[in-house]
This record gives C-alpha cells, structure tokens and sequence, in this order.
C-alpha cells in the first residue's frame, strides 16, 4: 500500500491530550472527535488538513493516554498515515488496529518541511520526499502486524479467528 | 542465564517459551478492565466482532470512574452504555459511579493480583506490577479483542533495572522515586520496555507507594513497570483476602539492559514542572511559583497512605486564601477509612473540598478544572498542555505531603517547612 500526501509537522512527544483533549472522550462519534483534531497543539489542524495529509511526528508520538479517540480522530480528519522518529506503545497498537499505517522512519523526519510532498511505502519500507527528492528506508512491520493489517485491522482479525463473517 | 520477573510471568502465559525481546508473543490474558472512557468505543467495536460472546464474564471488570458522577448528557449517556452492556453479558466484576478509580479498586477487591497478567482499556493500568502482576494499557479495540478472545499479542520488552538504596526521609513517597526516575530517563526512556524497581530501598516503600511508581511507569514510555514479590506484597494480599496468588521474583542472574542506581539519603522531595512528567526538580527549586489550586487523589496519589500523609501535614492548619484544595479520596474504601481515622475532619476544618471519588480533574474530564493562566499542584501523573483545563494552565506534579504543604502556603513548598 502506497499513501501519498502533504506532510503536517509537529514536535517531540506529541501527547494524546493534545491530539484529543480530556474534555471529549465522552464522544465517541468519528465526526465529533475530528472536530476536535489536534485541538491542544494546533487550533488551525482541521482548517488545513485534507484527505490524504501526511502527519509528521519526532519521537514518542502518541504517549500519554491510551484513548483510541486520538487515532479516530487522525482518521477521521482524512489523514492517510503517519510518520514519526518513535511511536508510544499503546498510540501504535491503536493505530494499527484501527487501520492508520503508524511509520517509524527517523531519518527521514528532521529533512521535512511542513507542506512537503511525501510517499509511504508501508511493505517496501520507504519514505520518498518528493519534494525534496530524497529516498529513505523506514522500518518495516514484524510480519504478524503485517497480517493484522493486511486483514483489515483486529476486527476482521478476531472474527476470522472466530470463523464468524 | 536467569530470568526477569517480567520474563517469567511472560513465559507462564505464552506458549511461545523461547523468545527474546523485540519478539511478538500471544499471551492468554488472566483480567480484563475497561471504564467510561475506553468502554465505549471498546463496546462498539466488540459488537462488530461476531457472536456477542464475552471469553469469561468473570475476568472482565468495568468501572466508571471518569466522567462519574455524570456531569452531563452525554456522559451519562456513555454511562448508561456500560451499564446496559454489563448487565446484558453477566458481567460480575462492575463498579458503578462513586465506588471509585478502577486501579484502586481492583486490587485491594482481590481482582487483579500477584502473578497474574493484567491488560486495561487505559494506560495506568502499569499499576499493578507493584503486586508482581504483568500489567499494561492498551485502546478501545484491543479491550474488545480480549473481551472476545481472552488472549491478545506483545512485544517482548527489553528488561531495565532501577536499583533503590539506602534509606529515605520520612517524607520521601513512591512520587518521589517516580518523578525522579523519569527526569532521568525522559517520557520516552523506557519505551515499550519493562522497568523493574529493586534493591534493600524497596523495604522502605509500602504498596500504596509502589502502586504510586508503577502507576506513572507509563510516563517513561514502559510497556509494564514491576516489583517483585516480597514480604509487604504478602501481607497487602493477605488483607485483600486474595490466596490464589503465584509468586515470582528475578533470578539473581537475569540480565538487563539497562541499570540505575538511586540513593534515597540523597533523594529530596520532587516536582515535576509543566508540562512533562520529566521536567523534575527537587521541590526547592521551585519554592517561588505561586498556586491557585491544590489536588490531592487520583490512581496515582488516592490511597488510604497517601491521605494519611497529607492529613499529617494539614492537620491544625489553614489552606491558604489564595487556594482552592481538592481531596478526592481514591474508592469510596478509601473515603470511609479517611472518614473513620478522622482524616475528613482534618481536611475541611483546614479548608479542603471534599470531593466524592473519581478521577476528579486529572485528565480535563470536570471537578476543578483550571482557568486561563491558573496554576496547580497536582498528585496526579500527568501535566501536558492543557491536561487540567484551560491550554494556558500548568500542573506540577508532586508527592501528597509537597501538595498538602503547598495548600497552605499558597505557593510550592516542601513538607519539612510546614510540618
């Protein structure tokens, strides 16, 4: 699977506080969370994201809370996938399972201006700055994650688990 | 070559014996929880899975405990839908508004214990490693995956040491350790890895303080953070009524990838500023910021001890004018031991509010949330931007004794100068 966008940058240890604040994880409908997308670090988010936008993150993206209303919210807003130097565990597991491709690619990070034009191959490993015109290697799922994605995320993993359709 | 408590608790729940870190593993899970936040989405997506069949009605618990009492519509709506989901699939172990916060609820009922393997649809769930239980946090859809399959996958953690030596001041709590340790090695210094907390130090901490250092192991990054199973461990689950634990310790052989030392003569009262729990200085450093709110409680900080120990040092004394201070007592046990020792009178004759438990403004969910530029500090685990209110707010986070002495003077103080 190849996801090419427009990259939106951000920091070090982006918390999950900031992508979805405490005060509306009593909302569970997608549409809602996204309405609030990155409403603690960047009030402008849901003005300027379009579908198929690239999050960039440094390292440590996601740690925090372990509410899966962070990446609803990243996927609903449109955003394709994102890229970060490190994940947070639990952000990582959520994003997986959820279907938002969670790329750790640390060389690429620093290199990348906010609008940038980048391509994410997720089986071949790479991002591609097409601004830039530059290639880098990122890492690549263990192959049991591979599968869980490749089925579609852990709903479709539990049911075919299950035998139910 | 020996093995790490977290290897061996692992290995006794994986069929997969021969792994090293960075490995993926399925691991059968023993007890299940989820609350009023992660219990939601986690109900929507189990739905989606098939059969509606729960893999134990047994081993899951739901609590509400952070937006309870509902403070609006749509929480009590979200309660309602925990409520009707529990009773709809015979779940045993639910705990309505009021009782209290889950990670102090569940092990003093007996529910999660030593030895076992904990997962938690939130991320403090690493609490429980101070009863020598693997324990970790994770999202709404993984909740609902084990809800339908009772196992779910890991990675294999790398194994840090933390090694406490020595013997602390009296005023010295697991925060303490925490907060420093954390200064140390940043919010991402222990990322996906597992911290085990060790050494003679350990005597000195009784298992409201180590529940306290698991509880932030999270704000390292730790996949689970633990001690192993000692004489404290035996006596806290004999009180809990808990029999069926298993015990496991690190051989003394076991390799670890990682190892610090703290000296606890040394170590001095911490707060960590705004707005990273690693931001840590020693209390001292800090003694001219002013304060407008004081909170004492959450599953950090919310414990029968940690109550005690701010009781001791508001006790005859008046919260400052220019203070609000919250007590929010960690389960409705809490509240009535705190009640029964007199520790309730203690705090609203100094000037206290005292609030009926829950997870109380922590996360920005309501209860004492914070306004435009205002400042708080904090027992709880986690001071982001924007984590308790208003984006422009800060939380200091600190130990109960430097948050009670602070309700008094009005502005960051250490215990030794109040008491």
């Amino acid at each position: 699977m190849i996801y090419r966008g427009k990259a939106i940058k951000y920091g070090d240890n982006i918390n999950t506080d900031v992508i979805l604040p405490g005060q509306y994880l009593n909302l569970t409908d997608e549409r809602d969370l996204a309405a609030h997308c990155m409403e603690g670090i960047d009030s402008d988010f849901v003005n300027k994201v379009e579908k198929g936008d690239i999050i960039v993150g440094g390292s440590n993206f996601g740690c925090g809370s372990s509410r899966e209303h962070a990446p609803i919210a990243i996927k609903a807003s449109g955003v394709s996938c994102i890229i970060a130097k490190s994940f947070a565990t639990i952000f990582y597991r959520n994003a997986i399972n959820i279907g938002v491709p969670a790329v750790e690619c640390p060389d690429a990070i620093d290199e990348i201006n906010e609008g940038d034009i980048l391509e994410v191959d997720i089986e071949k490993g790479t991002v591609k700055n097409i601004t830039l015109g530059k290639s880098y290697n990122a890492t690549v799922y263990p192959k049991s994650i591979q599968n869980l994605i490749n089925v579609g995320g852990l709903v479709n993993y539990v049911k075919s688990i299950r035998g139910v359709n | 070559m020996g093995k790490a408590i977290t290897e061996k608790i692992l290995s006794d729940h994986s069929e997969q014996k021969d792994f090293k870190p960075g490995d993926i593993i399925d691991v059968k899970v023993d007890f299940l929880l989820t609350n009023d936040i992660s219990g939601p989405v986690a109900v929507q997506e189990f739905e989606k899975m098939g059969d509606g069949e729960l893999f134990d009605n047994n081993r899951v618990a739901i609590v509400l405990d952070h937006f309870t009492p509902n403070k609006d519509v749509v929480s009590a709506n979200v309660s309602k839908t925990m409520r009707d989901f529990a009773k709809s699939k015979g779940i045993t172990h639910f705990y309505d508004a009021g009782y209290g916060i889950e990670h102090v609820i569940l092990p003093k009922d007996g529910m999660v214990k030593s030895g076992d393997l904990v997962i938690g649809g939130d991320s403090h769930t690493t609490t429980y490693g101070a009863l020598g239980a693997f324990s970790t946090g994770v999202g709404s859809t993984d909740v609902a995956g084990i809800m339908a399959l009772g196992t779910t996958w890991l990675r294999v953690p790398e194994q840090m040491k933390f090694v406490l030596k020595g013997k602390p001041d009296k005023w010295i709590n697991g925060k303490d350790i925490i907060v420093y340790i954390i200064s140390k090695i940043g919010t991402d210094g222990a990322l996906g890895k597992s911290m085990e907390i060790t050494g003679d130090g350990v005597k000195y901490f009784d298992m409201d303080s180590r529940f306290t250092i698991c509880n932030m192991g999270i704000e390292a990054g730790a996949l689970n953070c633990i001690f192993n199973f000692d004489e404290i461990t035996e006596i806290y689950e004999k009180n809990a009524g808990v029999s069926n634990y298993k015990i496991y310790k690190s051989d003394e052989d076991a390799e670890y990838d990682y190892v610090m030392e703290i000296n606890l003569e040394e170590l001095q009262p911490m707060v960590a500023a705004p707005h990273m729990p690693s931001n840590g200085r020693p209390v001292t450093e800090l003694s001219d910021v002013n304060i407008d709110q004081v909170v004492i409680g959450s599953c950090t900080n919310g414990r029968i001890g940690d109550l005690r120990t701010a009781a001791q040092v508001v006790k005859g004394k008046k919260v400052s004018p220019n203070v609000r201070a919250l007590l929010i007592p960690g389960s409705r046990e809490v509240y009535l031991m705190a009640l029964r020792e007199g520790l309730i009178e203690i705090f609203t004759e100094s000037g206290f509010t005292v609030c009926s438990p829950s997870c109380g403004p922590c996360f920005g969910g309501h209860l004492g949330i914070l306004g435009r530029g205002e400042r708080c500090v904090s027992t709880t685990n986690r001071n982001f931007v924007g984590r308790m209110g208003d984006k422009s707010s800060e939380v200091y986070l600190a130990s109960p004794a430097v948050a009670a002495a602070t309700a008094i003077t009005g502005k960051i103080t250490s215990p030794t100068e109040v008491a």
